[in-house]
C-alpha cells in the first residue's frame, strides 16, 4: 500500500471531493496553515479555479456565506485556518448553522464542512493555540471529525462531504508531517466508528486528532516498561462511538483520556463522565485525564511545555494507574 | 516632502533616532529568530517605521496606543523599553508580559501601549473603549489604533467606525496600508481602492498620506489629534507603506515581484528622511551624524539582546498565576 504524508492525503481528499461532486466548493486557500506543505494546494486551486474562493479577512461573512450556500444546495468546504479564528465566525456556526435544521422542522439542512487547525503548535500563545472542539461539542446540530492519520483523513473527508450536516473538521498542523499507508481506491469511513490504533490489555487510552499520535508514542515507551496500552482513536466526536470506549474499558479496566482542550468541560471530561456513568463496574482504578491545563496558552517555550499534554505526562498518568 | 516648518533640528534627529532604534531592534529580532533564540510567529515592522514614529511623536505620555500583530514598532515608538520588549519576545520572565504574551500579544501599559493582538482587527473595538474612557475622564486623552489594510474588510472594523463616529470618540484610526495581507494584494480583498472611502461612509474625516514620510504622518496625526482633543471626534489616516520582508519571519515572499521591491527601496522611510535632513542641512553632506546615531543605536540593541537572553526563564509557578485578577 502506498505511503503518504498526511498533508498529501488531505489535499488528495479535497481533490476527490471536487472531482466527484460539482456541488463541492472550497472557500479559503490554505487548509495546510502556514506550513511549507501549503504549496500542495497550488495545483488544486488552479485545476478548480471556478470553485475556489479567496475570502478577505472577514470570517463571520465568508463562513456565513458558505452556510447559506449549503442551505441552497452547494456543499462548501471552508478553511478557517487557525482554530482561534472560528470565534470570529461563531455567530454563524453556532447560532445559525447548528440550529437551522432543527428549528426549521427539518426543512433546511446545511451540508458543509469547516476546517481549522487546532492546538498548540509552538509559540502560538493564547490567541493562536485554541482547541475549540469541546465548545463545538457542546453545540447540538454539528458533526465533529478529528482524524489522526493519512488514511483516516481521506476516508472521513469523503463522508463529511456527503453528510447533510454542518461538520467541523478538527485538524492539527503537527499532523501534516506524519506518514502512513493510504489505500488508493476511494473509500469512506463512516462517522461514529472509533478505531483501535493499538491493541493492548492493561490500560485504555482514548484520544483524537494529534493526541492519538502522542498517545501511540507514549504506548511504545510504556511497552518497554511492560505496560500494554490500548489506544482508541475516536475519529469523530459527534457522532460518538461510545461502545468502542466501553468495550476497551471492559477489557483493560483502566482509562486515561488524552485531550488537548482545557481540562474543565473538555473532551476528556465528557469521556470520563460517560465511562463513570455507564461502566463504573468495569474500572479497577480511577480515571485519569491528560489535558491542557486551565490557563490561557502561554507564549514562553518552557511555560508552553508545562501546559501541554506531552508524551511524558501521558506515560506518567498511565504508569500511575497501571496494575 | 512635507515640512513641519520651524521644528528644531534636535526634534528631527530624535525622529531619525527612534526610527533607527526600531530598525535595529527588528533586525536583531530577525537575527535571533534565525539563530533559534526566539520562537513563534513574528511579524516585523521593518520598512514601516515612518508611520509608527510619525504618529507617536506627537502623542502625550497619557495617550493610548493599540497595535495589531505587527506591533513591535508601535510599542517602541510609544516609548516601550527595548530590553523588556526583547525579553518578552525571547519568552523570558523579565519581559513586559512575563513571557506569557510574546510578539503578537505585547502590552506595555506603563507607556500607554495598551495592547497588540493576534486577531486581525481585534484591537480596533478595544480602541473605542480606551477612547471612551479618555472622553469620560475629560483630560483630553486620545487613542491611536494601528492596523493593516487587511483589517479593513473585517466586521469589527466597520462596527468600530460607526460607533466612533456616532459617539464622537477621541480616536485616530491609523491604517498602515502596506498593500498586502499575508500573501495577497489588497485588490484580492476589496474593490475599494482607498481605505479612506470606508471612513467617508461613516462621516469620519480622512486623509491618505505617504506613510514612509515620517513628517507627513506626523502632520496628519497632529491634525487628527487636535480634533480629537478638542472634542471633534475621530479621524482616519491611511498611511501608504510597504513591507520589504515576508509577512512573517521565514516567509520568502515569492508572491511579490522583484521590481516592486526595487521601487520601494528608494522610499525606505529612514533613507528618505536622511536625504531630507541632508537637504535641510540638519545633517552634513556625509551624514556622519546619522551614522553615529545608527551605530549608537545598534550598540544599544546588542546590549539589549544580550541582557534579554541572559534573563531567566519564567518559573513554573508563574504558569497558573494571573489567570484571574486578585
Ligand atoms: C481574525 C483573523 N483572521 C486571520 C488571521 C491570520 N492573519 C494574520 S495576519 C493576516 C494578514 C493581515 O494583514 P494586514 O491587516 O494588512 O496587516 P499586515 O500583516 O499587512 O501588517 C492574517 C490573515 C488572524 N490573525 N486573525
Amino acid at each position: 500500500m502506498p505511503k503518504r504524508l498526511y498533508a498529501e492525503a488531505l489535499v488528495g481528499a479535497l481533490r476527490r471531493a471536487l472531482e466527484t461532486d460539482d456541488r463541492v466548493h472550497l472557500m479559503g486557500q490554505y487548509f495546510l496553515g502556514l506550513t511549507e506543505h501549503r504549496e500542495l494546494m497550488v495545483e488544486l486551486r488552479e485545476d478548480y479555479v471556478e470553485r475556489v474562493y479567496y475570502p478577505p479577512i472577514a470570517e463571520v461573512g465568508y463562513v456565513g456565506a458558505a452556510i447559506g450556500a449549503a442551505m441552497a444546495g452547494l456543499r462548501p468546504i471552508v478553511d478557517i485556518a487557525t482554530a482561534s479564528f472560528i470565534f470570529q465566525a461563531f455567530p454563524q456556526v453556532v447560532n445559525e448553522a447548528a440550529n437551522v435544521h432543527y428549528m426549521s422542522g427539518g426543512q433546511t439542512s446545511v451540508p458543509m464542512v469547516f476546517h481549522f487547525n487546532q492546538g498548540i503548535r509552538g509559540g502560538g500563545a493564547a490567541q493562536h493555540s485554541h482547541s475549540p472542539q469541546a465548545m463545538l461539542w457542546n453545540t447540538p446540530g454539528l458533526e465533529i471529525m478529528a482524524p489522526s492519520t493519512p488514511a483516516d483523513v481521506k476516508g472521513l473527508v469523503a463522508t463529511a462531504v456527503q453528510s447533510n450536516n454542518p461538520t467541523a473538521w478538527v485538524d492539527h498542523v503537527r499532523l501534516f508531517d506524519t506518514i502512513g499507508e493510504v489505500p488508493d481506491p476511494d473509500y469512506a469511513i463512516p462517522f461514529g466508528v472509533a478505531d483501535i490504533k493499538r491493541s493492548g490489555t492493561d490500560v485504555t487510552i482514548v484520544a483524537s486528532s494529534f493526541m492519538v499520535v502522542r498517545s501511540l508514542a507514549a504506548a511504545e515507551t510504556l511497552a518497554k516498561q511492560g505496560i500494554d496500552v490500548e489506544v482508541v482513536d475516536l475519529r469523530t466526536l459527534t457522532p460518538l462511538d461510545e461502545d468502542a470506549v466501553f468495550t476497551s474499558v471492559a477489557k483493560t479496566g483502566r482509562l486515561v483520556v488524552v485531550d488537548e482542550c482545557h481540562r474543565r468541560c473538555g473532551v476528556a471530561a465528557e469521556i470520563a463522565a460517560l465511562v463513570a456513568e455507564n461502566a463504573l463496574g468495569d474500572l479497577t482504578a480511577p480515571i485519569k485525564r491528560v489535558t491542557a491545563l486551565d490557563v490561557p496558552i502561554p507564549f514562553s517555550p518552557p511555560l508552553e511545555e508545562f501546559v501541554e499534554p506531552t508524551e511524558a505526562k501521558i506515560v506518567e498518568a498511565v504508569s500511575e494507574i497501571a496494575g | 516632502m512635507t515640512s513641519i516648518g520651524a521644528a528644531e533640528d534636535r526634534a528631527l534627529l530624535d525622529l531619525l533616532e527612534r526610527m533607527w532604534l526600531i530598525r535595529a531592534f527588528e533586525e536583531k529580532v530577525s537575527d535571533l529568530y534565525a539563530r533559534g533564540h526566539i520562537s513563534g510567529l513574528l511579524h516585523l515592522g521593518i520598512g514601516q517605521e515612518g508611520s509608527a514614529v510619525g504618529a507617536c511623536s506627537i502623542l502625550r505620555d497619557d495617550d493610548y496606543v493599540l497595535g495589531s500583530h505587527r506591533a513591535h514598532a508601535h510599542a517602541l515608538a510609544k516609548g516601550a523599553d527595548p530590553e523588556r520588549l526583547m525579553a518578552e519576545l525571547a519568552g523570558r520572565s523579565t519581559g513586559y508580559c512575563a513571557g506569557k504574551g510574546g510578539s503578537m500579544h505585547l502590552v506595555a501599559l506603563e507607556c500607554g501601549f495598551v495592547t497588540a493582538t493576534g486577531v486581525v482587527a481585534g484591537s480596533i473595538p478595544l480602541g473605542l473603549g480606551t477612547a471612551l474612557a479618555g472622553q469620560q475622564a475629560g483630560m483630553g486623552q486620545v487613542t491611536v489604533v494601528f492596523f493593516g489594510d487587511g483589517a479593513g474588510q473585517a466586521g469589527p472594523f466597520h462596527e468600530s467606525l460607526n460607533l466612533a463616529s456616532l459617539w464622537k470618540l477621541p480616536l485616530v484610526f491609523l491604517c498602515e496600508n502596506n498593500g498586502y495581507a499575508e500573501f495577497t494584494p489588497l485588490s484580492a480583498h476589496t474593490n475599494i481602492e482607498r481605505l479612506t472611502h470606508y471612513a467617508d461612509t461613516y462621516q469620519i474625516p480622512s486623509t491618505t498620506v505617504e506613510g514612509n514620510d515620517v513628517l507627513a504622518v506626523q502632520a496628519a496625526t497632529e491634525q487628527a489629534v487636535e480634533l480629537a482633543r478638542s472634542g471633534g471626534g475621530p479621524s482616519f489616516i491611511e498611511a501608504l507603506t510597504h513591507r520589504p520582508r515576508g509577512h512573517y519571519e521565514g516567509d520568502q515572499a515569492k508572491y511579490r515581484e522583484l521590481s516592486e521591491r526595487e521601487e520601494w527601496k528608494e522610499k525606505d522611510p529612514i533613507a528618505r528622511f536622511e536625504m531630507y535632513l541632508e537637504q535641510q542641512n540638519v545633517l552634513s553632506e556625509d551624514a556622519s551624524e546619522a551614522r553615529t546615531i545608527e551605530a549608537d543605536v545598534r550598540q544599544r540593541i546588542e546590549a539589549v539582546a544580550e541582557a534579554a537572553l541572559d534573563a531567566p526563564w519564567p518559573a513554573p509557578e508563574s504558569l497558573t498565576s494571573q489567570v484571574l485578577a486578585s
